[in-house]
């Protein structure tokens, strides 16, 4: 198992880092000393489970398992238990310990992580390999395939949809929804009733619209929190 | 009565890994005057707020070593501040005292 540990504080990250050592299959991939540092590299990387301390300034840990779309298994770390409490709303949490944290109580907590039956999203490892690289669309009896990579616009046009790829341009008799179902979310994400875009080959944002190569792609105000949400900012 | 810091917590968890142990104890003592500092100066110009949040920092590492009387002082202490209050200050200040002068002991 993998994990990434989140704590303001430097002791309780040495701490929990100090005890992940003692667990023979348990590794620490990173800690944070915020949580929206840790948005971002959860954007790019998943882990198995997180160590997250509930109370951080501005950002509590209580606010960043909300913000998770597929949260792995996530351990609170708290010293006021009434906070703890609070935190076993959620489905993902599957355990919260008071500091200080013993580990005899920690290896308890491990055990509880390994029988939770928490739906968790596959490694990125497991993504690439399962969901495959190519597109194979269907024009005039031919299958032609397409790299994933290589698609950067999709546009609903009727009964059609046009394929924008960096070398060629294709034109499907399909729709929007349909071809979605294929296309993996790490990505791609529709900004708009007539678009789905490849939001790694955006170049630019503005108010209204996405710049990916030279297409000018609208974003709608429902759509626009969610890209927002995806995107590594800064 | 406050309670006397100690390692014994530190000891346990580092077991015969002595390059944790003195490493945390570094961490330790750095950070401690720096956030007994910070405290001070936001209890001077009455930011009750970001005092509070000075004593939760602090007050994990009254945990940390030991001080299981001195934390639940200031868990109410922290409440006080964010209340506004500040009738339990003396005693807190006499907890950071201690510890500053433990410190220096290992």
């Amino acid at each position: 198992m993998n994990c990434i540990i989140i704590d303001d504080e430097s002791t309780a990250r040495a701490i929990v880092k100090q005890l992940c050592s003692k667990i023979p299959d348990l590794d620490v991939v990173e800690e944070f000393d915020n949580a929206i540092s840790a948005i971002k590299f959860l954007n790019q990387q998943t882990v198995d489970v997180i160590f997250l301390d509930i109370q951080m300034p501005g950002f509590s840990g209580v606010d960043f398992v909300q913000t998770l779309k597929n949260p792995p298994k996530v351990v609170m770390t708290t010293s006021d238990t009434d906070f703890a409490i609070a935190a076993y709303e959620y489905e993902c949490i599957v355990d919260y310990l008071v500091k200080p944290i013993t580990f005899d109580r920690f290896e308890k907590s491990i055990v509880k992580i390994k029988n939770s039956k928490v739906k968790q999203a596959p490694s990125t490892a497991e993504q690439n390999s399962s969901e495959g690289k190519d597109l194979y669309i269907n024009i005039d009896r031919r299958l032609i395939k397409l790299k994933l990579d290589d698609i950067l616009v999709i546009e609903a046009k009727g009964d059609y949809i046009d394929i924008k790829t960096v070398n060629e341009d294709y034109r499907v008799h399909t729709t929007l929804k349909k071809i979605k179902e294929k296309l993996p979310e790490r990505l791609f994400l529709q900004i708009h009733r007539s678009y789905i875009i490849n939001f790694t080959k955006i170049i630019d944002i503005e108010d209204n619209s996405v710049l990916i190569a030279k297409n000018v792609v609208p974003i709608s105000r429902s759509n626009r929190p969610e890209l927002m949400r995806r995107l590594n900012l800064l | 009565m406050i309670d006397q810091p100690n390692l014994k917590y530190v000891d346990e968890l580092a077991g015969d890994d002595a390059a944790f142990r003195g490493q945390f104890i570094d961490i330790i003592k750095s950070e401690f005057p720096v956030e007994k500092q910070e405290y001070f100066e936001f209890v001077e110009s009455s930011k009750d707020r970001e005092a509070a949040e000075m004593v939760h920092k602090l007050k994990h590492k009254f945990n940390i070593l030991g001080m299981e009387n001195a934390y639940r002082l200031a868990v109410a202490y922290e409440m006080e501040l964010l209340d506004g209050k500040r009738d339990i200050k003396s005693k807190f200040d006499e907890v950071l005292e201690i510890i500053e002068q433990y410190i220096k002991t290992i």
